[in-house]
C-alpha cells in the first residue's frame, strides 16, 4: 500500500467546464513522464487502490488510442479509453478521456509537467463539453462510494433474509 | 456554481478568498467599472457565495465560509480519488529512482 505522501493533491474549478488538479512529486520530470507513458508502470498506479488495472491499448503518439481495464474482479471490471492528441516529451500530454459506461461524455485532459529543484509539479486540466459533464465527473467519485454502500446494504439484507428463513424452519 | 462561470466573478471570488474587501477596492484591483462590479457582487451574493457587512460608510464583501465548505465537501471524493492514484505513482517513482541509482553506481564500478 502506498504511504501517505507529504504532497497533497489540490483540486480547483477554474471555470464551469474545467477541473484543475495539481500535485508535486519528489522526482525529476523525465521520471514522472516515463511513469505516465509506460504501460507496465501505468498499470501499477493509475487504477483505484485494490483494483487491478490492465493496459489493453496504449499507442503513445498523436492520434493513438489508449484503453485501460480496471476492477477488483472480472465481475466489476470497467474500461476507460481515449485518444492521444499531443505528446511533448517530457513536458506535456494531451489526451481525451472517456469512461465506457458513460460513453459520449468526453473530456480533454492536458497534463503539464514542470520541474524545479529536482521535483516535478504536475497539473492536469480537464476540459468538458458542458458544465453538466464536468459536474457529473466530480459527482462520480461520490456515486462510487454510494454504490459500494448500497452493495453492502444489499448483502446485509440478503443475509438477514436467509437467517429469518432458516429460523422459521 | 454557475455564478462563477463569468471570469470577472471568478476573479472577484479569488480576491475575496484572500481577504474581505470594499467595493471600491475590488474596482481598483480589477480595473472594472463600479456598476459592473456591483452587478457581479449581486449575482455572487444571490448565489450565496459572498456576504456583505456594513463597516462605517463602507460595505465590506467577504466569502461565505459555508459556501467554500460546501464546495470542498463536494470536491472531496474526487480529490481523494486522485490523491490515492498519485500516492501510488509516488511509489512507482521511488522504485524508478532506486533503479536509476543502482544503474549509475553499477557503471561507476
Amino acid at each position: 500500500m502506498a504511504a501517505a505522501s507529504e504532497y497533497k493533491t489540490k483540486v480547483t474549478l477554474p471555470s464551469d467546464r474545467e477541473i484543475l488538479i495539481t500535485r508535486e512529486f519528489d522526482a525529476p520530470r523525465d521520471v514522472v513522464f516515463k511513469a505516465m507513458i509506460d504501460p507496465a508502470l501505468i498499470s501499477r498506479w493509475w487504477g483505484p487502490r485494490g483494483h487491478t488495472t490492465r493496459v489493453d491499448k496504449m499507442e503513445v503518439r498523436p492520434g493513438g488510442a489508449w484503453r485501460y481495464i480496471s476492477g477488483t474482479s472480472a465481475a466489476d471490471e470497467t474500461a476507460f479509453r481515449g485518444e492521444y492528441r499531443e505528446i511533448k516529451t517530457p513536458e506535456r500530454i494531451v489526451q481525451t478521456f472517456e469512461w465506457e459506461p458513460m460513453a459520449g461524455h468526453i473530456s480533454v485532459d492536458t497534463a503539464t509537467l514542470t520541474e524545479r529543484d529536482g521535483r516535478t509539479l504536475l497539473t492536469v486540466r480537464s476540459l468538458f463539453a458542458s458544465k453538466e459533464d464536468r459536474d457529473g465527473m466530480v459527482q462520480s467519485g461520490m456515486e462510487k462510494g454510494l454504490a459500494e454502500t448500497h452493495d453492502r446494504f444489499a448483502e446485509l439484507l440478503a443475509e438477514l433474509r436467509a437467517e429469518t428463513r432458516s429460523g422459521a424452519r | 456554481m454557475s455564478a462563477l462561470a463569468e471570469p470577472n466573478r471568478l476573479q472577484i471570488v479569488e480576491l475575496l478568498r484572500r481577504k474581505p474587501l470594499a467595493v471600491g477596492e475590488i474596482v481598483e484591483r480589477l480595473g472594472l467599472h463600479q456598476p459592473q462590479v456591483s452587478k457581479h457582487l449581486r449575482v455572487l451574493s444571490e448565489a450565496g457565495l459572498v456576504e456583505v457587512r456594513p463597516v462605517g460608510q463602507l460595505r465590506i464583501y467577504r466569502i461565505r465560509a459555508q459556501a467554500l465548505k460546501e464546495l470542498d465537501t463536494w470536491l472531496d471524493p474526487y480529490r481523494r480519488t486522485w490523491d490515492e492514484r498519485f500516492d501510488q505513482l509516488d511509489d512507482v517513482l521511488r522504485d524508478l529512482k532506486e533503479k536509476d541509482k543502482g544503474k549509475r553506481n553499477g557503471r561507476r564500478k
